[in-house]
């Protein structure tokens, strides 16, 4: 009886909640956000906040065509972005609702508007660049003290790579990053959507494919730390995670990230609106609430990632705010590139360049 | 009346379950691809009637099959499928027949608790206990740690992302749906024929081959397709234990779909994958249908 009367109370409880929680859906990419900041949303705003995560710009762009996602924040990286908006993926975004949009870096909102115009639609929540993160243990054992760490030389000259393979090298499944940076290392424009260039990476990939233990776009985090693998092409804020795991583990293993010397992609992830977001009004608040100059330092601080958000610097830790890997100094800045989305026809050339790539055939 | 209530339920349940979604599949891989929500045209307009539905048919070709045989990347990812499934299936019958074998001859006490053994890694999610074998068979994973211990090997195997680590997750993963028919088929085997065919001179192991085997013969058919079929078109074995290597057409299906985005043609994929699966299906129940027939 007790029993039954208690969940006769709970049930109640639930009820009474529901009739006034709120809620908002997050759908953002994994390992990319200090979870301390969602119990923090919640609290102040009594909104129950459900965070979902994905590892692929594929799966999120796959599941806003589709439409009814049921998300209400979504974070594509700048080239999907720009194809969802095309779309029609995304509903506009209400200015007068985001009153710390004057926090933003307009030097990061002048590059993100090439993807999205007047940056009508998205915020920007994290930028970072395409890199290499090297076992400095591991690789300098394999290729002697002058290894070149920062360099393209390690990852797509095959001499080096075939005497990397036994440690292990990891890198992205995802051709619109390795691709562009194939083409930088031949001098190619790395944007090219010409089919003729882009057959020019496939050479250069495949010389080294033989020495390529996974193409896999998270792994690489944990398996850098681990010390499974010594080298992995990645996004700058993963490889500087595995960094800190492994510190934190103890377990003798340093890693370090270096953006490419010969150039290095640049990308942007932007937070959006999906047009049938159940809950408009809270996404927005949610938006706001990441605006937050304190909100978004922490953010960056947790999971190294550089953000859009000019007002969070002083709120950052010296070893995001002064590490170059993280926030590159202004000459380096020119020396990133960018990219914009292939259009179908030649996407599906490079899916097919990609296939045969990495198995083959 | 009553019979036709009977057999329009299985009817329906195939109508609603396998039919429809068939159709919606097979609607798509005749579509176009688009930049849109659905990311494919023509979309059926039914507020224009008739004119709407017939402007809609006639957009609809049959493009994205011939697409398919224009690239050898589509019939090799279906041969290799093929080939993975076949290899796995014959792997997880060596191993699953001589447990359902032992678990079949055990002490009557005993089997209960043996069934139990099988069926119980399934109270754990499937995905689960695939990473784990990612923590296990891994360069520094246990297996690797323990063989050098051993002293067996000096330096660590390179194990996962492998195509032997996609065998061993399939295989692990499928063994149950190999063991339980060969069991069930074996247990209900009478012991006496084996007492004959000793009487008559065999020697256990012929006896074995000459009576046991083919008693157990329908429950190793249906374990065998139990495995095959699924392993054909598996996609989370390959892509969490496999190597980049490792082509099946559960990944090109995916790829398609994700990468490319074109649902058009990921759905040209699927209904030949469909295909290729019911024909053996079906030339299965026919000669099943045959030795049915015969003996009667």
């Amino acid at each position: 009886m007790r029993h039954l009367m208690m969940t006769t109370t709970a049930a109640l409880a639930l009820t009474a909640f529901a009739a006034h929680a709120q809620e908002v859906r997050v759908y953002n990419w994994s390992d990319y956000i200090d979870e301390g900041l969602l119990s923090k949303f919640e609290q102040e705003t009594g909104i129950k906040l459900i965070y979902d995560v994905f590892d692929s710009n594929e799966v999120l762009e796959t599941k806003m065509l589709a439409g009814g996602s049921g998300y209400d924040v979504v974070v594509p990286t700048g080239t999907f972005l720009q194809r969802q908006i095309t779309a029609g993926a995304f509903q506009k975004l209400d200015k007068s609702k985001l009153p710390n949009l004057a926090n933003m870096w307009d030097v990061i909102e002048a590059r993100t508007a090439q993807y999205d115009p007047g940056n009508d639609y998205s915020i920007n929540y994290m930028w970072g660049t395409t890199g290499i993160g090297a076992n400095v243990g591991k690789v300098t054992e394999v290729l002697g003290e002058d290894a070149p760490l920062d360099s393209l030389e390690l990852v797509l000259n095959p001499a080096n790579m075939e005497k990397l393979a036994a440690c292990g090298v990891h890198f992205l499944d995802a051709p619109a990053e390795m691709i562009p940076m194939a083409l930088k290392y031949i001098g190619e424009d790395p944007n090219s959507h010409d089919p003729d260039v882009i057959a020019k990476a496939e050479p250069v990939l495949s010389a080294v494919r033989p020495y390529i233990q996974k193409f896999h776009s998270s792994e690489y985090i944990n398996a850098l730390a681990n010390g499974d693998i010594c080298v992995a092409v990645g996004w700058s804020g993963d490889i500087l995670q595995a960094r800190d795991r492994a510190e934190e583990a103890d377990n003798g293993v340093e890693i370090v990230y270096n953006a490419p010397t010969e150039g290095a992609q640049m990308w942007f992830d932007q937070m959006a609106i999906p047009v049938d977001a159940p809950n408009p009004d809270a996404a927005h608040l949610f938006l706001n609430f990441i605006m937050d100059p304190e909100n978004m330092a922490a953010a960056s601080n947790y999971v190294y990632y550089a953000n859009g958000n000019a007002a969070s610097k002083e709120f950052l830790e010296e070893d995001v705010i002064g590490d170059p890997g993280i926030y590159p100094s202004d000459e380096a800045m020119e020396n990133l590139f960018t990219t914009t989305p292939y259009p179908a026809n030649v996407q599906r050339i490079v899916t097919r360049l990609w296939t045969r790539i990495k198995s083959g055939t | 009346m009553r019979r036709f209530l009977l057999i329009a339920l299985p009817f329906t349940w195939l109508l609603a379950l396998f039919l429809v979604p068939f159709l919606i599949v097979f609607k798509i891989s005749l579509s176009d691809i688009a930049l849109a929500i659905p990311p494919y045209t023509p979309t059926l307009d039914l507020s224009e009637g008739w004119a709407g539905i017939k402007a809609f048919l006639s957009q609809l070709d049959f493009e994205n099959f011939i697409f398919l045989t224009q690239d050898d990347l589509y019939w090799k990812a279906y041969l290799s499928s093929l080939q993975i499934a076949l290899i796995a299936t014959v792997l997880t019958l060596l191993v699953g027949y001589p447990i359902a074998y032992g678990m079949a001859n055990a002490p009557d006490h005993w089997r209960p608790t043996l069934m139990m053994l099988v069926i119980l890694p399934f109270w754990t999610s499937f995905l689960i206990r695939v990473y784990s074998w990612m923590g296990i068979l891994s360069t520094e994973g246990y297996l690797n740690q323990f063989l050098l211990w051993l002293g067996v090997i000096s330096t660590p195997l390179t194990i996962l992302n492998t195509q032997t680590a996609v065998y061993i997750g399939i295989v692990y993963t499928y063994l149950p749906f190999m063991i339980l028919p060969i069991y069930s088929a074996l247990e209900r085997m009478d012991g006496s024929l084996l007492e004959a065919a000793e009487d008559l001179g065999c020697s256990r192991l012929s006896a074995f081959w000459l009576v046991t085997v083919p008693l157990s013969k329908n429950g190793i058919i249906a374990g065998c397709f139990l495995v095959f079929i699924p392993t054909i078109g598996e996609f989370v074995i390959p892509s969490l234990l496999g190597g980049s290597q490792t082509l099946m057409i559960g990944k090109v299906l995916w790829e398609e779909f994700f990468n490319n985005r074109d649902w058009p043609v990921a759905s040209a994929v699927a209904v030949i994958l469909l295909l290729i699966l019911i024909i053996p299906i079906v030339l299965f129940q026919i000669n099943q249908q045959k030795q049915r027939e015969a003996e009667e």
